[in-house]
């Protein structure tokens, strides 16, 4: 018996291009997600350094994680509604 | 460490309680179905199911153990918020919307989608199983943590209170109310974090907690030769002297009772800086500062030693502003309290020194985490941090109890829309335990034998009121956390595999009273375990059991999403070499070498955080296993 979803979905036509902008955003946040930690493994003594208003690289850099992933999710849904409102009209 | 019990304290715990219990038995009397209890019918709106998966995600991990690492070892416990939410990306971008589209009711359903295979029902419900144990462990250790403040209970207590109401809870309702307990509890811990940091900001910096906090004594000593010669002051004795590495620990006595300095030398000069301890003695009794617990001899300490504002010295600073505090923080110092344990005759003694922390060292990784050659890091050292960002990364989308969420919203769109709703609340939150946890290092609250109660125990340096929600809240956390889990544990067993791997004929009701039956069981092992592994560090259990669901589940679903050429066979086998390499590797850790009394330089393997290795294993092995069984897959038709 093979399972179905556990409520019903329609075809979604905008599926395979959803699928391509999430994989080139994931690809862009391991990026940056990849400069901190390769920071930390090659050069900590970087983290300390002041940059803006006083807070060192680690603060901006941490925080900046924090708020990347925020932003870049708000990215994605703004174009994936409108891919599937343009795609799944019918 | 004693502490006063406050009745407005037990009045609020028993009213939040009251209210989780309360939801439980209005949602029970809708749970008629197998798809209602492990699903909540598919009928959940996205934005109540964003802020419940932020309820299940903040758990005693997030609030208790990041505040309490943060209090200890500063910028390295912040290191856990930002991979718990960078995890967030890996299952927002590829992760939410297959699996929504795949699956039923458990992880094991979405694998299983393509192949129906008896391998992989096997397999992902023994993974889910492990994962969610693993994950049990922190949210009953936090639970146990949590009545001792606040109730004045034992340990234990707070473990078998905690499992018998979620037994309850998950016995009655599922899924239905797991998600709505979620709903509140998360919105409110966000909420009052938030509340918590405000009085943080508002309270400012101060050289002295606050009149009650203990003023640390500082003796002369006269040194000969590198060794303690005499204490000038005739009211102390010296008794012994104990080297211990690098550090210099003497026992002294005064009026007849026995105290340990650690001794300081700058040049010629040589000073004695008094402790905390605990001594354990060979009749099994245990002292606090050289008295009984209830003498309450034993105090909460974290202060700063040297508040620098603008180059100039200052006792406190006032109100400040968000990027102030951190600033302020930064050119100051801290005194933490760091722990080292030895032996001294038949006694076992354990003392808490002082240890004056520059700022700029709290505010960058490093204290836990060696990464510069400066501080003598290792390879392993550095393998440890890059192991543990690794797990932190890849493990929020491999955990059961966060995947079997996405089952409960009615659409792809509803998925991805709550996990955005759920980033954002998880990353405001994340940004807050910053400030909850240097707020606790400062003011004079950590409770040197429990890290996790340190966001607690600084709310109640701000009053009774405040501390009792915050508990409270927190309580709820790990009922509504550890009711996800057992759902989930119990979707493992009695779903995947009596229902679907033993093909054990059922109808919707036995199905739902197998569930029941399973969730209590699950319930009946986290106590114990739970009770066992008191004392640990609650963030650090739960980065265990994100490395262990990343090896063992993530290539798994990845793989299926995006190579065509996964077969059953893989997936099932890199489920199995995921779960036992990373298992294996925690097992033989320095850590559990310490836990089990041996010398954790001993393990035979350096590495805390199994990631780093087993991860690449079990990919390795999902490769090489997929690319030997193709034909097993030319057999099938996956075109739909």
């Amino acid at each position: 018996m093979i399972h179905k979803p556990a409520t019903t979905i329609g075809n979604d036509n905008a599926a395979p291009k959803k699928a391509k902008l999430g994989v080139i955003l994931f690809i862009a946040y391991t990026l940056v997600y990849s400069g901190f930690v390769l920071i930390g493994l090659t050069k900590p003594e970087l983290m300390g350094l002041e940059v803006i208003g006083g807070q060192n690289i680690a603060i901006i850099y941490g925080f900046g994680l924090i708020i990347l992933a925020i932003v870049m999710g708000f990215i994605y849904n703004y174009f994936c509604t409108r891919m599937e409102n343009k795609m799944n009209k019918n | 460490m004693i502490y006063e019990v406050s009745n407005l304290a037990i009045i609020i715990f028993l009213f939040i309680v009251g209210l989780v219990l309360g939801l439980s038995f209005y949602f029970a009397r809708k749970t008629k179905s197998a798809a209602s209890y492990y699903a909540a019918g598919g009928n959940i709106h996205w934005a109540v199911n964003g802020i419940a998966f932020a309820g299940d995600y903040l758990s005693a991990a997030s609030f208790l153990g990041i505040c309490g690492m943060i209090a200890y070892s500063g910028y390295d416990g912040f290191l856990y918020s930002i991979g718990y939410l960078a995890g967030w990306v890996v299952a927002l971008f590829l992760v939410a919307e297959p699996l929504k589209k795949l699956g039923k009711y458990t992880f094991a359903d979405a694998l299983d989608s393509r192949f129906n295979a008896k391998s992989i029902k096997l397999a992902a419900s023994f993974s889910t199983l492990v994962v969610s144990i693993f994950y049990l462990i922190p949210q009953m250790v936090g639970a146990g943590d949590l009545v001792v403040p606040l109730l004045g209970l034992p340990h234990w207590i707070g473990v078998l209170i905690v499992g018998a109401i979620v037994i309850f809870i998950v016995a009655t309702a599922g899924m239905t109310s797991t998600t709505y307990v979620q709903f509140i509890k998360g919105a409110l811990l966000v909420i009052f974090s938030t509340v918590l940091t405000i009085y943080i900001l508002n309270n400012g910096l101060k050289l002295t907690p606050d009149e009650n906090y203990h003023k640390y004594a500082k003796l002369e000593a006269v040194v000969a030769n590198d060794t303690i010669v005499s204490i000038p002051d005739p009211d102390y004795l010296l008794k012994a002297t104990k080297v211990v590495g690098k550090l210099v620990f003497v026992q002294l006595e005064k009026n007849g009772s026995i105290c340990w300095y650690k001794l300081n030398k700058d040049g010629e000069s040589a000073v004695l800086d008094e402790m905390l301890f605990t001594t354990d003695h060979p009749d099994g009794s245990k002292t606090y500062n050289g008295a009984p617990k209830s003498e309450k001899k034993f105090y909460q300490v974290g202060h700063l030693s040297k508040i620098i504002v603008d180059g100039k010295e200052v006792d406190q600073t006032g109100p400040v502003g968000p990027f102030e505090f951190i600033k302020t923080i930064e050119s100051s110092e801290i005194v933490r309290f760091t722990k080292k344990a030895f032996s001294n005759g038949d006694d076992r003694v354990t003392v808490w020194y002082q240890n004056v922390t520059k700022g700029t060292d709290v505010m960058k990784p490093g204290l836990l985490y060696k990464l510069s050659k400066a501080a003598g890091a290792t390879f392993w050292d550095k393998m440890n941090f890059l192991s543990l960002m690794l797990a932190l990364f890849l493990g929020t989308s491999a955990l059961p109890h966060i995947l079997i969420r996405y089952y409960t919203v009615p659409s792809q769109r509803a998925a991805r829309k709550s996990t955005i709703v759920a980033i954002a609340a998880i990353g405001f939150f994340y940004v807050l335990t910053l400030y909850m946890g240097l707020g606790a290092m400062i003011n004079g609250v950590l409770d040197v034998e429990s890290s996790n109660m340190s966001g607690p125990l600084l709310a109640k340096s701000f009053g009774v009121g405040i501390f009792s929600i915050i508990s409270a809240i927190a309580f709820a956390t790990v009922l509504g956390t550890v009711s996800g889990l057992i759902v989930a544990s119990s979707g493992a067993i009695a779903h995947d595999f009596i229902d679907m791997y033993l093909k054990v004929e059922m109808t919707d009701k036995e199905k739902v009273k197998a569930g029941k039956i399973a969730a209590f069981s699950v319930g009946v092992f986290a106590i114990i375990l739970g009770i066992l592994f008191k004392g640990m560090n609650v963030s650090f259990l739960v980065g265990l059991a994100f490395a262990v669901a990343a090896s063992a589940n993530l290539p798994a679903i990845l793989f299926l999403l995006f190579w065509k050429k996964t077969t059953a066979k893989g997936i099932s086998w890199s489920i199995v070499v995921g779960i036992f390499s990373s298992i294996g590797i925690i097992l033989f850790s320095p850590t559990m070498y310490d836990k089990y009394g041996l010398v954790p330089k001993d393990a035979p393997i350096p590495l805390d955080n199994p990631g780093i290795i087993s991860i690449p294993l079990a990919i390795i092995t999902l490769v090489v296993i997929s690319l030997l069984t193709q034909k097993d897959n030319s057999t099938k038709d996956f075109s739909k």
